[in-house]
């Protein structure tokens, strides 16, 4: 083979490539669209109107993950299913933060951490890689690790509206969740770098609930609010 | 594992056990986590290993490409070509050992730990090529001596029922940017032996070498951009090696043209004994 025959053989599947890249670009765009529309919804939980409309949000928010079941079907057509790992860079960001948007609407609705299994079930995706188009285990990771911060938020915000019980059982959800990181062994990688942030949410909420608690304002809730 | 804990129990005692306290309930987010603990322990030791293999890879290419780089200025250059086949023969083994580790998984996962190793491979194995053959290898043939039998005995993995006696084939596929970085790296060397063999009065070579450098420039322009982000940083270097070794050709011709008739004779009757008869062909 001479060497033009190699470049233009070479060329050919960079091309190609560049073509799949393409059209996997234009469908994630969409999923941007869709995920930006969910956080719109869900952002309004934090006026203080909003926390009594919380579950006609997440209905309306699962609604609009039904688009995204239909939008990662169509990405799921667009590469073969064992090159997952060749793209990802181009859907893992919109894949984190669809992963927190679900992660947060289990939440708002049950104040439960929402199992990997389930995400992918509400993503449509699954969750091994051998069954195609799945979720790595470091985006379910990311998107609870943002699901955190946006936590931190809703405390503080809830005092706001007058919800004292809320920042308490927050805590403890968060709590949880940072020992349940402290067990993983993260290597120098944009996770860890997202966990390193995940101290300053515990921080924030304990200083909410220090400060409900040095004013009485906990107590009476903390009777009423056990769960 | 056991410096992260050993961070923990440096802020106290009670964080420490109250944490140990949670680890040990049967929270389900604990558990959880314990299970996302096994799976990226998993990833990263697999990640580590192959990275090791990368590295050995890598030593091991750069010293058959300095031993091909002798081939200039040794009388018999077949013994260092079979050394270096010998040697990248042992390179091979170990991309052997990649393949095994990615048996079943995700190539393109883990595709940045053996890069640079497969790479620095790709740039030997096309050194050593152009030095018998005088010719780009191509992707097929680098690609089909990467095809490694392992004798898998039944009972050592259960998963191999279906070949319970047999031997296993297992592939390893260089990835079309991975040749063309190393195609690009192997530019380098050319240019280096280019220089050494004007050193040895050796008049061919760096024209043969000018050429061909100049195929696989031509090849590089007519990717453009198209490539991946790190070909377009080595086409810079490239256009300065060809630059190198088409001014070396230049002074030869300048040079060449005031030796006498006679004395060129004798450069050639003395080069013929040193180089390989194949070179004379092309």
């Amino acid at each position: 083979m001479s060497v033009t025959e190699m470049f233009s053989y070479i060329q050919g599947f960079l091309s190609a490539d560049q073509d799949v890249r393409e059209d996997i670009r234009k469908v994630v765009q969409i999923l941007e669209q869709t995920a930006r529309e969910i956080l719109t919804v869900l952002q309004s939980v934090h006026q203080p109107s909003g926390f009594k409309e919380i579950p006609s949000k997440c209905a309306k928010a699962r609604e609009l993950f039904c688009t995204v079941r239909a939008q990662m079907a169509e990405l799921k057509t667009k590469f073969p299913s064992e090159q997952y790992y060749r793209f990802h860079e181009h859907w893992r960001f919109v894949l984190q933060r669809l992963a927190f948007l679900a992660a947060f609407v289990v939440y708002l609705e049950s104040e439960a951490l929402l199992t990997r299994e389930e995400m992918a079930q509400i993503l449509g995706i699954e969750v091994v890689r051998e069954k195609g188009f799945h979720l790595d285990v470091e985006d379910y990771l990311a998107g609870v690790l943002i699901m955190a911060s946006e936590l931190s938020r809703l405390a503080v915000n809830s005092v706001t509206a007058g919800d004292y019980n809320r920042p308490l059982r927050i805590s403890n959800f968060i709590n949880e969740l940072d020992s349940g990181f402290r067990l993983l062994n993260l290597k120098n990688d944009p996770l860890r770098k997202r966990y390193d942030g995940l101290k300053y949410d515990v921080k924030k909420i304990e200083e909410v609930v220090y400060d409900l608690s040095i004013r009485g304002l906990a107590k009476e809730s903390e009777s009423g609010g056990e769960k | 594992m056991n410096k992260r804990e050993g961070e923990g129990s440096h802020r106290s005692g009670a964080a420490v056990q109250e944490c140990d306290m949670i680890a040990n309930s049967t929270s389900p987010i604990i558990a959880a986590f314990k299970v996302f603990q096994q799976e990226l322990d998993t990833k990263h030791d697999k990640y580590e290993r192959l990275v090791k293999i990368s590295r050995d890879i890598t030593i091991e290419s750069k010293r058959t490409i300095f031993l091909l780089h002798r081939v200039t200025t040794v009388p018999d250059t077949e013994d260092i070509l079979n050394e270096a086949e010998a040697k990248l023969d042992g390179v091979r083994q170990k991309i052997g050992q990649v393949a095994e580790e990615l048996r079943g998984e995700d190539i393109n996962q883990f595709h940045k730990a053996f890069t640079p190793g497969i790479q620095e491979y790709v740039e030997a194995v096309s050194f050593l090529h152009y030095i018998r053959h005088r010719s780009l290898i191509s992707l097929e043939e680098i690609n089909a001596r990467l095809v490694f039998m392992r004798a898998e005995k039944a009972d050592a993995k259960g998963s191999d029922e279906a070949l319970p006696l047999g031997t296993q084939v297992l592939t390893f596929h260089v990835t079309p940017s991975d040749y063309l970085l190393g195609v690009a790296d192997l530019t380098g060397e050319l240019m280096r032996m280019c220089i050494s063999s004007v050193g040895n009065g050796d008049i061919d070579t760096p024209f043969q070498l000018s050429q061909f450098l100049r195929q696989i420039h031509d090849g590089f322009s007519y990717i453009g951009n198209t490539g991946p982000y790190e070909v377009s940083k080595k086409l810079h270097t490239l256009r300065q090696s060809l630059g190198k070794v088409e001014d070396a050709c230049y002074t030869l011709r300048v040079r060449g043209s005031e030796i006498p008739k006679h004395m060129l004779a004798d450069v050639f009757c003395s080069r013929t004994t040193l180089i390989d008869p194949e070179e004379g062909v092309v």
